[in-house]
């Protein structure tokens, strides 16, 4: 059996890879991208420690109900994001954050 | 260590799958005859040669499509266990997941009577 | 850590998963990138098979891989000039300083025993299946208020985002 420490750091490592994108990636859609990693490693984090605590026999069933409902809420987000990206381009042709800064004061 | 069993099917499927595909390009590769001459290599031996940019921009439309695809999809994620457990349930349980079907139809309504569902 | 089906499996699923991240932040072309974001989606899902997860293995490949990557590809397809931004990257040094610099922590966090207790090696050895968490998720003292709340929501990003995407002009 794998230690749960490795799953931990599996996670650790994707989470690390998806705040480089988020911070540092030029397009909206490639930051949306990361941030759909960080998700993830977040979610095996949570069934990690729902499989490997001892409460899991008795039917507690928290890590892996909140497994899904991130699932539900990464769904949400990824839809949402990606209609204002389609409709920011539209009106001003770009898909760089930091040219969509019609509202800063 | 039934995990392994339950899922050696998979495994080795898995492995095959892509081989199956990847074999016969392989031995094709192998065994072609390379004599590559400019109409050969062009992109349409027979045809037009494309004018300007072929990465045309893609209908709105479809990301509607596949926008209402996404969210009954993930509809299931909820559903699945749900109708797992659905002999053991109470009527409050019950309810409750005919109430969460009805929510969602509520957002198909919505897309309908908007006309996002039209090809236009 | 003995040689087994589940440890290679948990090997191979890590090249997958992090061989994929990588390939999301550093690819220039993003009709790539979704398909690494695939890859890495694909050893997330082999990560929940190997912690008796199966159902969520099977959600995580039809609803990530089937529609979320999906929508991805669509949105790439529909904001045209994305292949075509010459700079990758800004903030790349900064950026790169601190996520490394995060990862360090984490990793001295979930190795040593600095924030809490030692981490267990083996887990229990029955799970709760399926149908038990059906039955939590509609139980009154169980996820029955965040149940409907995530339809309340997926409601609202629909409509959402079907009003803003839409185009009026056309």
């Amino acid at each position: 059996m794998v230690p749960l420490w490795m799953y931990l750091a599996v996670a650790a490592a994707l989470f690390s890879l998806g705040v480089f994108g988020a911070l540092s990636r030029r397009n909206a859609v490639a930051v949306l991208m990361s941030v759909e990693l960080m998700l993830n490693a977040v979610n095996i984090n949570l069934v990690a420690f729902w499989r490997y605590s001892e409460t899991s026999t008795d039917l507690l069933l928290n890590g892996y109900a909140f497994t899904a409902f991130v699932l539900i809420v990464a769904a949400a987000e990824a839809a949402v994001g990606l209609a204002i990206i389609i409709t920011v381009y539209r009106n001003r042709r770009s898909v760089i954050p930091e040219e969509a800064a019609a509202l800063k004061g | 260590m039934n995990v392994l069993n339950e899922w050696a099917f998979i495994g080795m499927f898995a492995v095959l799958a892509p081989i199956f595909p990847a074999l016969p390009i392989v031995i094709a590769w192998l065994f072609r005859p390379r004599k590559p001459n400019v109409l050969k290599s062009s992109t349409y031996e027979c045809g037009v040669e494309t004018i300007g940019d072929t990465w045309v921009q893609f209908r709105v439309q479809y990301y509607i499509y596949g926008l209402i695809f996404l969210v009954f999809d993930v509809e299931m994620v909820f559903l699945f266990p749900w109708a797992a457990a659905y002999n053991e349930m109470s009527l409050f349980g019950f309810v409750a997941g005919f109430l969460f079907i009805f929510l969602l139809t509520d957002a198909l309504f919505y897309a309908w009577q908007k006309n996002a569902l039209e090809w236009k | 850590m003995e040689l087994n089906a589940i440890s290679i499996g948990f090997v191979v699923f890590t090249i997958f998963t992090l061989g994929g991240g990588i390939g999301v932040v550093t690819t220039r072309n993003l009709f790539q990138g979704t398909i690494w974001l695939m890859v890495s989606l694909f050893g997330v899902a082999g990560y929940f098979v190997l912690l008796s997860a199966p159902f969520l293995a099977a959600v995580q490949i039809l609803v990530y891989i089937g529609a979320i990557a999906i929508l991805i590809t669509f949105a790439v397809m529909l904001t045209r000039s994305v292949t075509r931004i010459k700079t990758r990257y800004i903030r790349l040094v900064p950026s790169l300083l601190a996520s490394l610099a995060l990862f360090l922590i984490l990793l001295l966090g979930v190795t040593m025993p600095i924030f809490g207790g030692v981490s267990p090696e083996h887990a229990p050895a029955t799970v709760a299946s399926t149908r038990d968490l059906g039955a939590a998720l509609v139980d009154e003292n169980g996820y029955v208020v965040p149940f409907l709340l995530a339809s309340v929501l997926l409601t609202g990003a629909m409509i959402g985002a079907i009003f803003i995407a839409r185009d009026d002009t056309a």
